[in-house]
């Protein structure tokens, strides 16, 4: 079973302003997943409809095999989220929000429960004073204590590290790496992509509203990301057409001075390595450096949403 | 499928209580005391008069005028408050994602709204009970009528709060609407005194028929027959809490 699965979503605001059209996804049961995108991509409409804040124009989405938008309250109860912007309380303290979050939803404070998420998210020494009196680090780490409260099967963390330091913020992937291997899904949004890349198996990329990819990240890392061989000369290169037309195999670029050479994967799992060495060698001569370059998430990410923004300025 | 909710409902409810009592010298102490000073004001202005028309002093006409005013005040603050505050702080959206029915949404902040109308006018009356001679010949009436205030109150304070983006448009709805309606509902004057024309807009008034209502379980006097005004008075709760509830129900200004 899936914990997410979403078809066709989609969403236009009262203004025109289409947020999403027609989003496919599915996010797997247990799964650690990215959901990434630049601003205005649509991945807070697509989370604040999951989360019941905004109204969806169309499409149908199932929360653990259960329709989300008739079966709302069932849904809600198994959900915690983690908005984006920081909302609190001003009247009570961290520990007061936590007990009536949990109510809210319908459950008994599990005090030991609480104090765990007080002591991991380190708000213990805070527990008593007035949200007001939090700093913007503690008060996005209480939201994230409000969205597991309740303790939900599916975790939504709307870019819960934004304003948080690197060594708590290390400490929150620690205590979220632990949840999902307990069996809690979590859906994740960030622009710390280095983050998405090192903590989740699955992947998606959504920009202007439409879904450009969606997969698991090792494939997304092997089939989409590409690796360029780096040639380094005592000399900087310059390309002419005549380089660029014997080595178009390649698409050779000047980087660095050098020159790179785009890999493409072999039937047999591995690349164009060897080729392009000795096309480069033939062309250029033994060079004094080399190396393999391989594309990570960031650029990727780049480049799927650059491609997008050249298609849209294509349009008439 | 739908699962009812009811420790949510009543967390809600406890949550929108604490609220109030955390500040009472602002929600209990200074409504309470606000409706001291009329009384004195007008004691004092007015001397020994009687109501024309009517076999009381007017000292002892205020004091119900005056505590069915608060409540009406203090139960509409209670919801409009709260739903702005929870707006432009972003704190709804903790209300919108839990799993609670928009019936049990309404029913927790109109109690809770009714519960900070009865706690101010208790304290306004408690203070009173060594001045004034307060025999409550209809204690059922004034139930009745002091819940019913409390309960429309409460829930036109959370459609205000609902429709209101930021605190200059809820204060435009007390300032406008609310004030005006409850000053002009008989607090101070009987209807009896009035030119015809005012005698009519005023029983257009359905706070007039609130607060003439509790004025008679109070005093056994009043400027209409309690028995005639309660289908207004009910048809208000009804058509106030269907209200609620639906607007809640579609997320009207709430949800985009």
């Amino acid at each position: 079973m899936n914990a997410l699965e979403i078809n066709g979503l989609g969403k236009i605001y009262g203004n025109g302003n289409r947020a999403l059209g027609d989003v496919s996804l599915t996010v797997p049961k247990g799964s650690f997943y990215a959901l990434l995108g630049p601003n205005g991509a649509g991945k807070s409409s697509l989370i604040n409809i999951l989360a019941d804040t905004v109204r969806p124009s169309s499409g149908k989405v199932t929360l653990l095999g259960h329709d989300l938008f008739s079966e709302r309250n069932w849904c809600k109860r198994r959900l915690g989220v983690v908005p984006q912007e920081i909302a609190f309380d001003p009247f009570f303290t961290p520990r007061e929000i936590l007990r009536v979050t949990a109510g809210l939803f319908g459950c008994k404070t599990n005090e030991a429960w609480l104090e765990e998420l007080l002591d991991r998210l380190e708000l213990t020494d805070h527990a008593g004073k007035r949200a007001r009196q939090l700093s913007g680090g503690m008060r996005r780490r209480l939201l994230v204590a409000q969205a597991l409260v309740h303790r939900p099967q599916l975790v939504i963390l709307d870019e819960p590290t934004a304003g948080v330091d690197v060594e708590l913020r290390r400490r929150l992937w620690d205590f979220m790496r632990e949840l999902n291997a307990a069996g809690t899904t979590i859906l994740l949004t960030t622009h710390y992509l280095d983050e998405a890349e090192e903590l989740c198996g699955h992947v998606a990329i959504i920009d202007r509203g439409q879904l450009l990819t969606a997969q698991p990240m090792q494939t997304l890392m092997h089939d989409i990301a590409s690796s360029t061989l780096y040639l380094k000369y005592d000399k900087p290169v310059l390309l002419t057409k005549e380089d660029g037309d014997v080595l178009s195999a390649f698409e050779p670029t000047v980087c660095d001075e050098g020159v790179c050479l785009k890999l493409s994967r072999e039937e047999n799992g591995g690349s164009s390595f060897h080729l392009a060495y000795q096309a480069g060698v033939a062309r250029f001569g033994i060079p004094i450096d080399a190396a393999v370059r391989s594309e990570d998430l960031e650029d990727v990410f780049l480049r799927l949403t650059r491609r997008q923004e050249s298609e849209v300025g294509d349009k008439p | 499928m739908s699962q009812s909710n009811l420790l949510g409902a009543w967390t809600l409810f406890a949550r929108e209580t604490r609220r109030f009592l955390k500040v009472k010298m602002q929600t209990i102490v200074t409504p309470a005391l606000t409706a001291m000073l009329y009384l004195v004001i007008f004691r004092y202005a007015m001397g020994d008069r009687h109501v024309p028309g009517m076999d009381v002093d007017y000292f002892t006409f205020l004091v119900p005028g005056l505590a069915m005013m608060a409540m009406m005040q203090n139960a509409f603050a209670n919801t409009s408050s709260s739903m702005i505050m929870g707006k432009v702080m972003g704190m709804h959206i903790y209300l919108l994602m839990a799993p609670l029915s928009a019936f049990e949404v309404v029913m927790a902040f109109l109690a809770a709204a009714v519960v900070r109308a009865v706690v101010v006018a208790s304290v306004f009356l408690m203070v009173l009970v060594p001045f004034v001679d307060i025999s409550i010949p209809h204690p059922g009436i004034v139930i009745l009528y002091g819940l019913s205030a409390s309960i429309i109150m409460g829930g036109m304070g959370l459609l205000g709060g609902m429709w209101s983006r930021d605190f200059d448009q809820v204060a435009m709805v007390t300032n406008f609407i609310i004030l005006p309606l409850t000053f002009l509902s008989g607090v101070f004057y009987s209807v009896q005194q009035l030119p015809p024309f005012w005698q009519m807009i005023n029983h257009a008034n359905p706070f007039f028929y609130l607060t003439d209502g509790f004025r008679y379980g109070f005093l056994g006097v009043g400027d209409t027959d309690p028995s005639a005004s309660m289908g207004v008075v009910l048809f208000t709760v009804v058509v106030t809490f269907i209200a609620c509830w639906r607007l809640w129900y579609i997320g009207w200004r709430m949800k985009e």
